[in-house]
């Protein structure tokens, strides 16, 4: 969502002058009119317009800045303080939170399951999505049906999906033995197995995913100028050279618009994790999201779980921050 | 055969790989919600499901899945509406009215995109407490009710109707408020459905905070109850518990399968432009 926000302030800005201007009239032929029209009721009509906006604009202010805002700045100061959030007030201990997580080494173990996590899923995400996207671009019959439920479970609930492969990942009577047992392969124990846990918490977790994300693919596909295509042809080159060389360039945008997106999901993600695997075994699938839910609501401990938070909030403003850049300079040439 | 026929050979082996891919756990669920544990618990399974509806009422008598319906309808129509509400107000202020720095006000509420649901729980949480909303409706509705995405949706939309129709409406004398409910809003329909739609799935599905603002298995939402059933059940009642599931996700692929257009084009429409 992020991503929108940066393609497209450059326009924005440019509409929202274009709508100024439009509403108040300046120059064009009836800004005579309405110059005769200002005087004593000018100012008045234009404070009347002005508390208007106070008021259409408040209740949403008021909301994004108390359960938005104001929590960052809280939870900057929680991140220097220990409290266990239930008696007492939050006391001051400066970087303690942040000395203990980088010196404790379930808290690498912690990081890296995150790293881990997220680097599965864009690159699945990525691949997976864009090799829907190609097939789905083919003139083939039934691929609107096909479109269609591979982008429905991006919609249902996660902790229902997660569910439903809770119920497939059962080694004795899961649909996973169904499809493992033709080869011979005697399914895993996935969630109950710390080496499988965090594999099944990325299969369903892409499963629920790629739909959408070749859903934005495609779109990204169908937009690309079809001359290019010809040229290409005319210079006799081949498929692969022309997906290598003409369709990866044009769709980084987009490719850049998945990876920030998949990104920002991993490091929010909770109920896939809460119904599949509750962070374990042991931590094994704990990743920094629900480190910091195990620790503010369940080990009440504000300080660690505000200081973990901070630097999930530090990691993706920086990849937020590197995806503007990106986007800037490279959106353009399409 | 030649090489064009088998390229689409393969094509369509792909297709139908990938659609078995999805179609199979979404059959895998359905199925199982109706079948005799007998069915169930054997291996290889039967395919067909027994139509053994008892496992229905089964879930619903393992957890208050009545409360979790009602609870999740109030949550999220009353947010979806008030998310609404203010994306649409929002939307019309900085589109149609002046006021200093507007579009400085805008950036500034817009870089709420930016903030992780992490940073904002355990705050959100005691600020909650501190208003005594925990376990309660308002609680539940009142700090997801801002509305972010679907203000920057609609503000985008209302900026590329024709500004002289509103022009002409302000000449007539008509005020701000006639002018957004019958000028304005009939022309932004379709993204009004947009933005309302991505709003009643966003609530339907939200997972962390009801978890965390309420502390009775009578206040819990769908989602929430589904993981009660769950550790209620254990592993040894797949039929209900995939039964169970069926009643969180059913009523999200309904609406999706009568808006998938609107649910596409909200969803995707940010990503690429041109």
């Amino acid at each position: 969502m992020t991503t929108t926000t940066a393609a497209r302030r450059g326009q924005d800005d440019a509409g929202a002058d274009g709508a100024a201007a439009a509403t108040s009239g300046s120059g064009g032929p009836g800004s005579t009119a309405r110059r005769r029209r200002r005087g004593p009721h000018h100012w008045r009509r234009r404070r009347k317009e002005y508390s208007l906006f106070l008021l259409m604009i408040s209740p949403n202010l008021l909301i994004i800045g108390t359960f938005d805002y104001w929590p960052v700045i809280y939870n900057a100061w929680l991140s220097l303080t220990r409290w266990n959030m239930i008696s007492g007030a939050p006391r001051y201990v400066g970087l303690q939170n942040y000395e203990n997580l980088f010196t404790s080494s379930s808290f690498h173990g912690i990081l890296l399951n995150t790293l881990t996590f997220s680097a599965a899923i864009v690159v699945g995400s990525v691949v997976l999505g864009l090799a829907l996207a190609l097939l789905f671009d083919q003139k083939l019959r039934g691929r609107g049906l096909v479109r269609t439920v591979a982008f429905a479970p991006h919609i249902v609930s996660g902790a229902a999906v997660a569910t439903l492969w809770l119920f497939i990942f059962d080694p004795a009577y899961g649909l996973s033995r169904v499809v493992l047992d033709p080869f011979g392969i005697e399914s895993p124990r996935w969630v109950n197995d710390a080496d499988w846990a965090l594999i099944a918490l990325v299969i369903a977790y892409l499963w629920k995913g790629i739909g959408f994300v070749a859903i934005v693919y495609l779109a990204g596909l169908q937009n690309l100028p079809e001359e290019l295509y010809e040229a290409a042809k005319l210079d006799g080159a081949g498929t692969w050279t022309t997906f290598r060389r003409i369709t990866l360039p044009l769709l980084s945008p987009v490719t850049f618009f998945v990876l920030v997106t998949s990104i920002i999901g991993t490091f929010q993600a909770y109920d896939m994790i809460a119904v599949l695997t509750g962070g374990g075994p042991g931590d094994a699938t704990t990743t920094l999201s629900w480190f910091v839910y195990q620790q503010g609501f369940r080990a009440s401990d504000a300080g660690t779980a505000a200081a973990a938070a901070m630097l999930l909030f530090v990691i993706l403003l920086v990849v937020t921050g590197l995806q503007t850049r990106f986007v800037q300079r490279k959106v353009h040439y399409t | 055969m030649t090489a064009a026929r088998l390229r689409r050979v393969l094509l369509y082996a792909g297709l139908v790989a990938v659609g078995l891919l999805f179609i199979g756990p979404l059959y895998w669920l359905f199925s199982s919600a109706l079948k005799e544990p007998g069915d169930i618990y054997q291996f290889p399974p039967r395919w067909l499901p027994s139509w053994h509806v008892e496992n229905f009422a089964e879930a619903w008598r393992a957890a208050p899945f009545g409360d979790f319906f009602v609870n999740s309808l109030i949550v999220t129509a009353g947010g979806a509406t008030i998310k609404l509400v203010n994306a649409t107000l929002t939307a019309y202020a900085f589109v149609f009215l002046r006021f200093p720095y507007k579009n400085v006000i805008f950036l500034v509420m817009l870089g709420a995109l930016m903030v992780p649901n992490n940073v904002t729980l355990i705050v959100n949480y005691i600020t909650v407490s501190n208003l005594g909303w925990v376990n309660t409706y308002l609680g539940l509705i009142v700090p997801s009710a801002g509305s972010v995405f679907g203000m920057f949706l609609l503000r985008q939309y209302m900026l590329t109707l024709p500004g002289d129709i509103v022009e002409a409406a302000r000449v007539d004398g008509a005020g701000h408020l006639r002018i957004m409910w019958q000028v304005v809003l009939p022309m932004c329909k379709p993204m009004l459905v947009t933005v309302g739609i991505i709003a009643i799935v966003d609530m339907w599905n939200d997972f962390i905070w009801p978890l965390i603002v309420t502390n009775t298995v009578e206040m819990r939402t769908l989602p929430i109850g589904l993981l009660y059933l769950r550790s209620t059940e254990g592993y040894s009642n797949w039929g209900a518990i995939m039964a169970g599931t069926v009643m969180v996700a059913l009523p999200m692929l309904i609406l999706f399968l009568v808006a998938q257009r609107q649910i596409t084009r909200g969803l995707t429409g940010g990503a690429v432009k041109g």
